[in-house]
């Protein structure tokens, strides 16, 4: 099973097994991880599900698309080069992420 | 239903009512709290039904809000498929909910979350096989069902739901046409620009539109099936699946069997707070106070969006918990029809002016609206960057001005000024 390790701002760590093929963000908003909110339900629509993802793991994700590109620019807190959007990394077998929760998506 | 005391009833479980849950206890609220539905199934997200679930690009179990364990932990108890028809309360708030099927639910306090539900035609044919709607899960499921023997779609009314479900059909390798009884699509929603915009846009890609359309009658296959939309001057465009979306209309029959004001939904004030002062309506059902920075005072609206079902519940939640809080943020929304990605910020009610920023090339598109010189709201197809620019510019009190605005290649955030 994948697994994705979420740190929040405080530095708190949770990790959670997710299903292949889910995104990160389904992952952690069904499990009530706090830090992402994800209005859209991973519509790529309201950027409301921003990670920092760990560089290691980040070099290894398949590349972004322009429109995720340019949602990235409207984050409550500014992106980062390691930054993604949740909804649009899915999981695959054995896979472990680490990504970081920015203080607010709102 | 004995063993734990009700101390919050939430009647309605999808986006606002799930959403109050949540936020009563990100902000403390011990007591307990039942989410109570008349849906069979778990509260799910109902954006993807028109879109990604109706196309089959995304699971039911993704749609799911919160996991069976979440709702344990979070000391809520789920109701399912109980539907509240009564409702007995008193001046401190408190009371019993009665369901259709006899069972009855004690509160202190009640939240009223419980939607809008789709519009019906009154239209000879209307109840053929084959003629539906597309306003919960149930509806979707036997879209899906349904649709693999048809080759030929009619969806009535081009507003988004209909658009939507249009284009998702039309992926799907339909012959769709959708008739619009108005002079333009998503008349109520967005100005002339938009509405043109999307005309074109649909009709490019190849989806039969047609404006002003009269429909007669819905006709029989002779089989008690639909097999087709006649018009008022006698044309008959074929369909074995009439969709028809044309608005909603907000469930307010219990508010008004307690007596609250009603009118276009539940009247709320800007703590979500009903004319009882006790009972909280949030979301598609409430009737509200414009929630626009700046926005007149006085001026009210009833927005059927996620985002609002969110930030509303946010402010009852508050409320409950004896705090008052403004409705926070900009209110948002967004429609995917086919390539097509619409984003709304802001709210255009009262508009006087627009700036429309086009640029073909790059398939970009989006129109600012003014009040007296203020910039209030953005319609946005393909171009995120223009929708965050606005919908920041609004939260943070700012203007775009509309002269520099009308250059598309000039980036609205560079001439944003502070107002
Ligand atoms: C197909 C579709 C696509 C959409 N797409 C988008 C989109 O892209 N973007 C966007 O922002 N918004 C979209 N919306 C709108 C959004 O889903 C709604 O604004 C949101 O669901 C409103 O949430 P609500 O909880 O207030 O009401 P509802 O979602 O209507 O939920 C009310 C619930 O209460 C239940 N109920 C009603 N009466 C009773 C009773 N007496 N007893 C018990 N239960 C009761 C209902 O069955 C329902 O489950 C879409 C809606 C639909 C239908
Ligand atoms: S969930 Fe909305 S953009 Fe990812």
């Amino acid at each position: 099973m994948p697994t994705v390790h979420f740190t929040d701002t405080a530095g708190t760590v949770r990790d959670i097994e997710g299903n292949v093929g889910d995104s990160v963000m389904e992952t952690a908003v069904r499990n009530g991880v706090p830090g992402i909110v994800a209005e859209c339900g991973g519509s790529l629509s309201c950027a409301t599900c921003h990670v920092f993802v760990r560089d290691d793991d980040f070099a290894a994700l398949p590349p972004m698309e322009d429109m995720e590109d340019e949602m990235l620019y409207g984050t409550a807190v500014d992106r980062e080069d390691n930054s993604r959007l949740s909804c649009q990394l899915r999981l695959h077998e054995g896979q472990e992420l680490h990504v970081t929760t920015p203080e607010t998506q709102v | 239903m004995a063993g734990k005391e009700t101390d919050l009833l939430i009647v309605g479980a999808s986006q606002s009512g799930v959403q109050l849950a949540i936020s009563l206890r990100a902000l403390g609220f011990e007591g307990h709290i039942k989410l109570l539905g008349d849906e069979d199934h778990r509260p799910y997200q109902r954006p993807a039904l028109s879109k990604e679930f109706l196309q089959g690009t995304v699971e039911s179990e993704s749609l799911i809000f919160r996991s069976n364990d979440y709702w344990d932990e979070h000391n809520v108890t789920l109701v399912k498929g109980a539907r509240i028809v009564r409702v007995e309360k008193g001046a401190d708030g408190s009371g019993v909910a009665h369901a259709a099927s006899g069972e009855s639910f004690a509160f202190k306090r009640l939240a009223l979350t419980v939607g809008a539900r789709a519009r019906h035609m009154d239209v000879p044919g209307g109840d053929l096989a084959g003629v539906v709607y597309l306003r919960n899960a149930d509806d979707a499921l036997n879209l899906k069902r349904i649709a693999p023997e048809a080759t030929d779609v009619v969806v009535v009314g081009g507003g988004f739901i209909g658009l939507e479900a249009a284009s998702s059909m039309h992926k799907m390798g339909k012959r769709v046409t959708v008739l619009e009884y108005g002079p333009r699509l998503v008349g109520r929603a967005v100005g002339t620009d938009t509405s043109e915009y999307f005309l074109d846009a649909h009709r490019g890609r190849g989806i039969d539109i047609r404006l002003n359309a009269r429909i007669a009658r819905l006709v029989d296959s002779g089989e008690g099936a639909v097999s087709g939309v006649e018009l008022e001057e006698g044309t008959v465009v074929p369909a074995q699946i009439v969709l028809i979306g044309i608005g909603v209309i907000p469930n307010t029959e219990l508010a008004e069997q307690m007596g609250l004001a009603v009118e276009n939904g539940v009247v709320v004030d800007s703590n979500a707070l009903a004319s009882d002062g006790t009972t909280v309506a949030v979301g598609d059902v409430a009737n509200m106070p414009n929630p626009l920075p700046g926005a007149p005072a006085g001026e009210r609206i009833r927005l059927e969006s996620v985002n609002n079902a969110i930030e509303h519940a946010k402010v009852a939640a508050y409320s409950l918990m004896g705090r008052r809080e403004d409705y926070a943020g900009i209110p948002w929304f967004w429609s995917n029809q086919a390539d097509l990605k619409l984003q709304i910020a802001g709210l255009s009610l009262g508009y006087d002016s627009t700036v429309v920023r086009r640029d073909d090339e790059r398939g970009k598109f989006s129109v600012l609206y003014y009040r007296g010189g203020q910039v209030i709201a953005v319609d946005c197809v393909n171009t995120p960057l223009d929708f965050m620019a606005v919908k920041s510019a609004l939260a943070k009190g700012q203007n775009i001005p509309a002269g520099a605005a009308a250059d598309p290649a000039v980036a609205l955030k560079s001439i944003t000024t502070d107002a």
